[in-house]
């Protein structure tokens, strides 16, 4: 890895092997499990500025997108949506890196970055629209600088790497980042990413959370070096954190964002966290992984562990408790009354932005089926699987 | 008015858009200092610099997919696939991604990427080099997939494509690359006829034959001779293959009562059977006989010495002619 002109940031993780889940000293952490800061030479500069009132904050964002995973799961099981991809345990690394970003960076990430998007103002109706099978997309990318999620695994990857390169070209000094799994790491589009990225030292920043499972595959089946290690074979400098940690994740994000807009190309951070929950609501885990391995990643909650720095510095009073419980209660309320109220598509909606100009062909079908429809007392008619002759 | 091959008046093209749109930016393979192994994005590089044509690592996905992230930025990316049997790596981000995120994003992200490929046969090359992957594309909604056969279309088209907001992919006929016709570089390609629009070349009274591409050229050759035998041919030049402009198509069948199309690519889901299904659907009462596909054959592109066989030639459309017309044909006696 190259040295910041800062000076800092210039930690090399050390070389790997054989183990790709492994979580032992290798990687950058600042808080313990148990909640104790630890001092770090050199990136402790990177959140030198982090305020108690900002480690409070970041503990009423990872609180409320907690919330926010837990109410959407909840709607899925009553029916409101068709599925959900829960982030549970993951709200570190995802609020961590989301509140590094400026307002002119740009996000292209999975299907499981709901804590990003929240960081990035997404409006919550907006983040269960396709869930809810609404729409195909929720919200206009421009609005909030973060494409709506990508689902074809690490295609987004390519995405950030050319929107990235048009930064440069434009002369700017925002950067890209883009999201992704552990699986993802063995997805072409991910490795080519990452060969266009250190060509063209694009500012892009690859996050990789290693969630350690991609549906019931182990993170061993992908790769057998840390991933991190793989994008150094890019001549990517890369960084291996603690993703259960949010000041570390904030602190490598910062790091890569500032060589991003320096000049200094890519970095590839390995967020190391667990995903606590299913694939999505349609997944059951417990047909593939054992559950002792839950319990030792229940022990070193992302939440709890910022719970407990804030303790020591008796930050953790009854007052912020209650305040952040408030706020995750609306949160939650204002999404289920967003996802239960949202007005259901119209039938002739699904020929819209096909195109951007008009197409003969699909004009003629959309004719054709206005008036197959029209021939419907009902339109709903149209489709019973009874018929409706 | 000057003359220019097929391949020069692509590059004209290219350029006129990259002086006319500071966005516009070319990406490919070897495309740079080569000027591209057809020489079609000749000098460009070094005109205008390496941000603007850009020589990118060996790998289509990421070509493509970093495309679509230029387009998400604003730009115009004008994309180079080197060979048609190269297109496959880049399959999944044109199908999942260039061709549906105007769709995904309601129509706030638009995706004005044109995809040029050179494709077709006769070049007597190996594998993966002489393929016609269209239909591929034009089945994947989304899209638009235009052809051109002739210089004039090859400099106003690759401009059409290039300012239009949805993505495009450009089939370039690479056997006449070094065809040379008539160019009109003061076209304004806004004033032109539109891409989607198919062009009648040939006033005929006695079969409607629809080609595109490479086979244009064939399908004038073989109107000229069957016009010596008294046939009379009314050759449609589709251009456009998504959306195919039927309405020229269908005014000729009612006129002749008979259809021949042909086309490079295998038969089977190919475009000839796109077109016959519509024109009976929309002529049923007009034809005079079941329209007739001349195609090549429901086999991996062969090697070059028996190429011909495959490829539609000039007698094998006349005797798809001569089955539309009902006159003896290698077919006569067979049923169905």
């Amino acid at each position: 890895m190259s040295t910041d002109e800062t000076g800092h940031g210039g930690a090399k993780t050390p070389q790997s092997a054989g183990n790709p889940g492994g979580t032992g000293p290798e990687f950058l952490q600042l808080i313990t499990p148990a909640g104790e800061r630890i001092s770090h030479p050199e990136f402790d500069f990177w959140v030198r500025d982090v305020s108690d009132e900002q480690l409070c904050s970041l503990f009423e964002d990872m609180t409320v997108i907690r919330r926010i995973d837990v109410e959407a799961t909840a709607l899925q099981r009553q029916g409101e949506l068709a599925l959900w991809p829960p982030l549970l345990g993951q709200e570190a690394a995802q609020i961590g890196s989301g509140r590094s970003l400026r307002a002119d960076d740009f996000v292209f990430s999975s299907y499981r970055e709901n804590g990003v998007a929240y960081c990035r103002g997404v409006d919550l109706t907006d983040l269960l629209r396709v869930w809810r099978g609404n729409a195909a997309g929720g919200w206009d990318p421009y609005s909030i600088n973060m494409a709506t999620p990508q689902i074809i695994i690490g295609a987004q990857t390519l995405h950030a790497t050319g929107y990235a390169m048009g930064i440069q070209n434009d002369g700017a000094d925002a950067a890209a980042i883009t999201y992704f799994g552990d699986g993802a790491t063995s997805e072409g589009d991910v490795n080519e990413a990452m060969v266009f990225a250190a060509s063209f030292q694009a500012p892009v920043v690859f996050f990789c959370t290693n969630n350690h499972w991609a549906i019931s595959e182990p993170v061993r089946l992908q790769s057998h070096i840390q991933l991190a290690d793989r994008a150094t074979g890019f001549g990517i400098p890369s960084l291996r954190v603690d993703g259960n940690d949010v000041l570390a994740v904030m602190a490598a994000t910062r790091l890569a964002l500032d060589r991003a807009r320096r000049g200094g190309g890519p970095t590839f951070i390995e967020a190391v966290s667990y995903r606590m929950g299913p694939h999505t609501t349609a997944d059951d885990p417990t047909r593939y992984r054992d559950a002792n391995e839950l319990e030792d990643w229940a022990a070193k909650d992302p939440i709890t562990r910022l719970a407990g720095l804030l303790e020591r510095k008796g930050l953790l009073t009854a007052e912020l408790q209650q305040q952040v419980k408030t706020k995750a209660d609306a949160v939650a309320s204002d999404m289920r009354r967003g996802c239960t109220t949202m007005p259901d598509p119209q039938p002739m909606d699904i020929f819209k932005h096909v195109y951007s100009t008009p197409n003969s062909w699909l004009e003629r079908q959309q004719d054709h089926y206005a008036r197959y429809l029209a021939s419907f007392g009902d339109p709903a008619g149209a489709v019973s699987e009874e018929g409706a002759r | 008015m000057t003359q220019l091959t097929f391949a020069r008046a692509i590059n004209a093209g290219l350029r006129k858009s990259l002086e006319n749109d500071s966005k516009v930016v070319l990406l490919g393979e070897d495309i740079g200092a080569l000027g591209g192994v057809f020489r079609v994005t000749d000098g460009l590089q070094k005109d205008f610099g390496k941000h603007r044509v850009v020589d990118t690592p060996l790998a289509e996905s990421a070509i493509v997919g970093t495309a679509v992230g230029l387009a998400y930025r604003g730009y115009r990316p004008v994309v180079e696939i080197q060979f048609d049997g190269f297109i496959y790596p880049a399959f999944d981000q044109i199908v999942s991604q260039v061709a549906k995120l105007h769709y995904r994003t309601r129509g706030a992200v638009k995706m004005p990427i044109t995809i040029r490929v050179p494709f077709g046969g006769g070049i007597g090359s190996p594998e993966h080099h002489s393929e016609s992957p269209e239909a591929y594309f034009t089945h994947t909604s989304g899209l638009r997939v235009v052809t051109v056969a002739n210089p004039q279309d090859a400099y106003t088209v690759i401009q059409q494509a290039i300012s239009c907001d949805d993505p495009v992919l450009y089939f370039e006929p690479k056997r006449r690359y070094h065809d040379k016709g008539e160019v009109d570089e003061s076209v304004d390609p806004a004033m032109a006829l539109p891409m989607d629009k198919a062009r009648v070349l040939t006033d005929g009274s006695d079969v409607t034959l629809v080609a595109y591409g490479p086979l244009v050229k064939t399908a004038l050759d073989a109107a000229s001779a069957a016009a010596d035998e008294g046939i009379s041919i009314e050759v449609i030049d589709l251009r456009s293959l998504a959306p195919v402009d039927y309405e020229p198509v269908v005014a000729s069948v009612r006129k002749t009562g008979r259809l021949v199309i042909t086309h490079e690519a295998a038969q089977s889901g190919g475009l000839g059977a796109e077109v016959a299904a519509s024109i009976t659907e929309r002529c049923f009462y007009h034809l005079e006989a079941a329209p007739v596909r001349v195609t090549g054959f429901d086999i991996p592109y062969p090697y070059s010495k028996l190429e011909m066989h495959h490829l539609p030639g000039l007698d094998r459309i006349l005797d798809g002619v001569d089955r539309a017309l009902g006159r003896p044909n290698s077919l006569s006696g067979l049923e169905g």
